[in-house]
């Protein structure tokens, strides 16, 4: 008699729903580090000397530098939604007052706190530049 | 005479993955030529087949409502339970009836469930109480947002549609999975139990807590709203925490001396 | 049973993860979109004169140094998991690829804040 009949796993799952959003979701990572290059560089050329930093500034002028940060805040938007969405996941039932928390509500006040400490950040920055 | 006709008006095809051992060397879909009713659930489907087409085909199947977890499968690709399923008539395709994905088939629809079982049992899934208690002494108290911590984890049937949802556990089989987590976290997150020292280890391991990336597919198939997605982050957490303060000297209590 | 070393990535992937959540669109606005353009901000705010001052001072070399390795460790987990969600590498090789370049980032972060001096 044969023993059990053990199927392969599709090597592809992670590009077909419904696990294609999740993929995704993890993509925002790429975004996230690739800012943090450009501030590496920044840094980096900001030690090299004025003449280095100068040329930093001028590639965050061009239109590449545009595009580029354009589709990461777009990638950085999608991750503030999505890892609010996932937080509630990583704690236990949260209870107040007797009540259950719906991790929908969690959800809700993450991304509002995330808005407000966004929006600090800008204005205290509009603040200094002025 | 009306009764036939209207039983007779329409018909569906499913395909159903079959795998004898004692013939086949690999499985392949049969396709069956079923009477329709509204409502019926796939399950029904199945029954009929078994009962008047073809005696061969084996699957699980019990209280017909959803709480005893056997009928479990891969209805049009997504794990579901075949109980609670309903069939739909005027589709294009017909629907693909499948064992359960990331288990090994032993006969048609039906799964090696042993891997699941053996997990389960090394969680100590029972209340181990933090201290010897007299019956004498009455009943444990607790309050209702003591049992909210963990009720929703005890509705787990052991269906095992969250294994098949979960691709991290169709890549190491050797992960305890969601359904394991949340009866873990059932016993370690309820008032009465003190055995959860016990069952850190497993989920400090790379089978346990961290095989998982928060996919939370298995949440979202789950039929009694268990959240095992929840269960297992949880323990990411717990299991974090755990070590980098597990060199900090710890407190001698009762419950320790248990 | 083996302990595994992964919360050590997932809290660094954690840290990254809260920090680009509370202040990634801004920073990405500041210094991407709006300064380089004038557009709101003076781009005066990321002149040499003021970047250097920035970035001598011990607050700014942390801020910077958080930036910049907490993103780099939050993307290094994100991009280890998927690469082997693509089996694009064995566990160990793709760890030691991503982890690796998230040291190597951190790495370079804190030498040359060093090297800019105070």
């Amino acid at each position: 008699m044969r023993p059990p009949y053990l199927r392969a796993i599709d090597p592809h799952w992670w590009a077909k729903p419904p696990y294609l959003a999740y993929t995704l979701r993890e993509a925002t990572g790429i975004a996230i580090v690739a800012y943090a290059l450009v501030l590496l560089i920044g840094v980096i050329c900001l030690a090299l000397g004025e003449n280095a930093y100068e040329g930093w500034l001028g590639f965050l002028a061009s239109r590449w530098s545009l595009a580029l940060h354009a589709m990461i805040l777009i990638a950085m938007v999608f991750h503030v939604w999505t890892w609010f969405a996932i937080m509630p996941k990583t704690m236990p039932r949260l209870i107040i007052g007797g009540y259950y928390v719906e991790p929908r509500l969690i959800t809700a006040a993450g991304i509002m706190v995330a808005a407000l400490t966004s929006l600090l950040l800008l204005l205290i920055a509009l603040m200094i530049s002025q | 005479m009306i009764a036939a006709e209207w039983a007779a008006k329409r018909r569906v095809t499913v395909e159903v993955l079959r795998y004898r051992p004692e013939q086949d060397a690999d499985p392949s879909l049969q396709a069956y030529d079923i009477p329709y009713t509204e409502g019926m659930s796939v399950l029904q489907a199945l029954q009929h087949i078994k009962d008047h087409i073809d005696g061969t085909l084996s699957f699980r199947w019990s209280c017909r409502m959803a709480i005893c977890g056997s009928c479990g499968m891969m209805i049009g690709g997504k794990p579901q339970l075949a109980c609670q399923t309903i069939l739909r008539a005027g589709e294009d395709r017909p629907l693909r009836i499948e064992p359960l994905k990331h288990f090994a088939i032993e006969r048609d629809l039906v799964v090696t469930m042993s891997g699941f079982i053996s997990k389960l049992e090394s969680i100590f899934p029972f209340i181990i109480p933090k201290t010897s208690r007299a019956t004498t002494e009455g009943e444990y108290l607790q309050t209702p947002a003591q049992l909210a911590r963990f009720e929703n984890f005890s509705d787990c049937i052991n269906c095992m549609l969250c294994y098949a949802a979960c691709p991290q556990f169709g890549e190491n089989p050797d992960f305890l999975g969601p359904g394991v987590f949340a009866l873990l976290q059932r016993y370690n997150g309820d008032s009465r139990d003190g055995g959860r020292e016990r069952r850190m280890e497993l989920v400090h391991s790379k089978d346990g807590a961290w095989s998982c990336t928060a996919v939370g597919y298995c949440s979202d198939v789950c039929p009694k709203h268990v959240d095992p997605a929840n269960a297992v982050n949880q323990n990411k957490t717990n299991s974090a925490v755990d070590f980098f303060f597990r060199f900090l000297p710890r407190r001698r209590s009762p419950e320790r001396e248990a | 049973m083996k302990r595994s070393i992964a919360p050590i990535f997932w809290l660094m992937f954690g840290a990254g993860g809260m920090l680009a959540a509370l202040f990634g669109p801004a920073l990405v606005i500041m210094t991407g979109l709006a300064a380089p353009f004038g557009v709101g901000f003076s781009p005066n705010l990321i002149d040499y004169s003021h970047a250097i001052a920035f970035a001598r001072h011990p607050l700014g070399k942390l801020v910077l140094l958080a930036i910049i390795a907490l993103f780099a460790w939050h993307g290094a987990e994100r991009i280890y998991l998927t690469l082997k969600d693509m089996h694009l590498g064995s566990r160990l090789t793709l760890a030691w690829l991503s982890y690796g370049s998230a040291g190597a980032v951190t790495v370079a972060t804190t030498a040359t804040l060093l090297a800019i001096g105070f």
